[in-house]
């Protein structure tokens, strides 16, 4: 975990210091603030990362001498197919089809994308049972 | 019809057995991210397809300088349509939603990517957004036709009222939320998901790649959709975020696109970076040289690509000249580090010239032609004076079908782990040498057209002697070009099922050529223990120690010498 945390880390510390040069200089603001949002990305999960790498025991993953026998096991349970995913693509298709040919095509679309969240969440608890 | 995924033990672990849907079901309703990949890769190469036939309709109404194959505003429908299929629904998708799909879970030891229903999402939204922007041929009006970089004022609801444009806007909000999603997936599933010893600095650079890879998209592709919402809100609800007449600033729209768009050079390229160091590596018999080098140039492309966009605005007289000329000269170091470890890797290696290595070459040459004029544009005194002509045209292809000559070494290379088949090699060296010499018969006479002051994106231009055969020989770059495509798919057609590749044809590295071909269901029946960044070659070679990277004897080179 801790070289994950270093890498966004060291990202967002670059980012940080390069957007203090170029808004100081170029006095362009709306670089200056997309870069800054860059900075945060970085610096939001990198934080995070680094506060748990300082309280969990290393993965097997991070020892370099870990032998396989040591990850085996469940790593999470998941529906193996579903229908949602292509339910919920079909439904942002249809409403992004609304921009174009008109607002109607929203009721479709908001229609079929509750159904696809409702459906999917009730079948990860399903799966999460077993 | 639930699903444990789970890892196996050791040397004798238990298989996985398939089960659910079959047919067209099977195709809608899989998690699997195998299929999910193969998916992605058949789709992008369809885009692949149609926007080369694009370019070939354009080429051959440049083969004259009165051409009349197509009208004006067709031609201006065409090279916009050329370039958003090939950026948008070829090369970002198959950088980071086909190879490195199937591949990166596998080559870390993982059963699946971490969001395996997010990763098919991604896909409807990368189909739905590629019919979506697509289907602006068949609307009054035609499709949208400002430039694959929608500039206002020309993208605005004066300049181009049709829904074609809208239906181009559409079709980026899909693809760009499928981008997005794809990110964090990546991101999570090299986080989470690597099988025991398989440390951070043992992983392949190829999933190092698209790490910093999935990172930029996370920084970049947010801003874009963003971009594109402001830009629809002033099409259709009134606003003035980007028109002067209502005390916007039209060259917004230039700093946020680019704040995506130099990135996303990045998102498409890096990928590819992966692709061929993986190959190089492979049949030069040799790890990779370098190893931490690589990263670290890796992440230092990705550090500078986000303060490097107002390159492409050095005209608008409105951006810091300095600042982004010495950034983006900047990027020649780590890329300079690249190139070097890449002829360090083959430097004494024992090279097999497969058609997977020999269109790597090829990438590394081609790459090299568009980075060095890439240093010329990165100077806003020889900027102002090619900014805008074929020059530009012609180094953003060297640098394009670099990357194609890398996809296809990635089909080559992963084909065979994927399908279970090799393709035919004779017939794969003939495609190399068409793709090979028709790209740089296609772009080095573009640089001197651009370099004579003829302008892009013309339909018609003046008859004038020394513009003519530069036309003409680009025109038939474009020609073997796409005879190199036809070959491809001939190679598919003719090598289907012909060829069992066997688990490790190329006496592989890395961990997916450790399971079969293809991998059955999670992957892996079993996994081998991770002491170094190659350890598959590791337990097929047990003859070389393996040693921590960086003090590597020369005898475990093997026969490189
Ligand atoms: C068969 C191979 C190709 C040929 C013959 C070709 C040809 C061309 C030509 C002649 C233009 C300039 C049109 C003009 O300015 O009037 C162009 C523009 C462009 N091409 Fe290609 N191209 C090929 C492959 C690619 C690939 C693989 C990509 C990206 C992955 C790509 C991306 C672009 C882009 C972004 C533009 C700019 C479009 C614009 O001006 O808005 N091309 N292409
Ligand atoms: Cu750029």
């Amino acid at each position: 975990m801790r070289t994950e945390a270093r890498v966004l880390l060291s990202l967002g510390v670059f980012f940080a210091i390069m957007d203090a040069v170029y808004w100081i200089w170029s006095k362009e603001d709306a670089g200056g603030v997309m870069i800054i949002a860059g900075t945060l990305l970085c610096f939001l999960p990198g934080l995070y990362y680094f506060w748990w790498s300082r309280r969990m025991r290393p993965r097997p993953e991070d020892d370099p001498h870990a032998e396989p026998a040591q990850g085996a096991g469940v790593v999470g349970t998941f529906p193996g197919t579903s229908i949602w995913p292509f339910t919920l693509g079909m439904a942002s298709f249809v409403m992004v089809l609304a921009l174009v040919f008109g607002v109607w095509l929203l009721v479709p679309g908001l229609g079929l994308t509750f159904w696809a969240v409702v459906g999917a969440t009730g079948e990860s608890r399903r799966g999460g049972q077993h | 019809m639930t699903d444990v995924l789970e890892r196996p033990a050791h040397a004798e672990g238990h298989g996985h057995e398939e089960h659910g849907p079959t047919g067209i079901l099977k195709w809608l309703t899989t998690t699997d991210h195998k299929v999910i990949g193969l998916s992605y890769t058949v789709t992008a190469v369809v885009m692949m397809v149609i926007g080369g036939a694009f370019a070939e309709i354009i080429r051959a109404q440049l083969s004259s300088p009165n051409g009349t194959l197509v009208s004006l505003a067709q031609y201006n429908e065409l090279f916009t349509m050329h370039g958003s299929v090939m950026i948008y629904l070829f090369a970002g998708p198959f950088a980071f939603g086909a190879l490195a799909n199937i591949i990166v879970p596998i080559q870390i030891g993982a059963p699946d990517m971490a969001f395996p229903r997010l990763n098919a999402l991604s896909y409807w939204l990368y189909l739905t957004g590629s019919i979506t922007m697509l289907s602006g041929f068949f609307v009054a009006g035609g499709a949208a036709n400002f430039g694959w970089v929608a500039y206002v004022p020309l993208s605005s609801s004066v300049a181009t009222p049709g829904s074609g444009a809208d239906l181009w806007i559409g079709g980026l909000l899909l693809t760009g939320f499928s981008a997005i999603f794809t990110g964090v997936n990546l991101c999570a599933t090299i986080f989470y998901l690597r099988a025991p010893g398989m440390t951070m600095f043992r992983m392949p650079i190829f999933t190092w790649n698209l790490l910093v890879t999935a990172i930029l998209i996370l920084l970049a592709f947010p801003v874009l959709t963003a971009g594109l919402i402001m830009l629809y809100a002033d099409r259709h609800f009134g606003t003035h975020i980007f028109s002067v007449a209502g005390g916007g600033v039209p060259v917004l729209w230039q700093n946020i696109f680019w704040f995506w768009g130099h990135p996303e050079v990045y998102i498409l390229a890096l990928p590819f970076f992966g692709m061929v160091t993986e190959i190089i590596a492979v049949f030069s018999k040799k790890p990779v040289f370098g190893y931490k080098g690589m990263i670290f140039a890796t992440l230092t492309i990705g550090a500078l690509s986000l303060g490097v966009w107002a390159h492409h605005m050095f005209t608008t007289g409105t951006v810091l000249l300095p600042f982004f000329s010495i950034m983006s000269l900047l990027i020649a170091v780590p890329t300079g580090i690249k190139m070097f470890n890449w002829v360090g890797t083959m430097w004494r290696g024992q090279i097999w010239f497969s058609t997977a290595m020999l269109m790597a070459i090829g990438f590394l040459v081609t790459f090299l032609v568009g980075g060095l004029t890439g240093i010329y544009l990165a100077s806003p005194p020889l900027d102002f004076f090619t900014h805008d002509t074929y020059f530009v045209v012609a180094h953003f292809h060297s640098v394009v079908m670099a990357l194609v000559l890398g996809a296809m070494g990635g089909l080559y290379y992963w084909g065979p782990k994927i399908t279970g088949y090799m393709l035919n090699e004779r017939i794969g060296k003939a495609q190399f040498w068409f793709l090979f010499v028709g790209t740089q018969v296609f772009t080095l006479p573009m640089y001197l057209l651009g370099l004579r002051g003829m302008p892009r994106r013309m339909a018609v231009y003046p008859k004038h002697p020394s513009w003519q055969y530069l036309n003409d020989w680009a025109t038939v770059g474009a020609v073997l070009i796409g005879i190199s495509t036809i070959l491809f798919v001939v190679n598919v057609v003719y090598s289907w099922k012909r060829y069992p590749a066997g688990d490790n044809p190329w006496d592989g590295h890395t961990l997916e050529w450790f399971t079969t071909s293809p991998p059955p269901h999670h992957n892996f029946y079993r996994l081998p223990p991770i002491r170094s960044e190659r350890p598959t070659w590791d337990y097929n070679h047990p003859e070389h120690k393996a040693l921590e990277h960086g003090h590597r004897e020369p005898a475990a080179e093997g026969s490189a010498k």
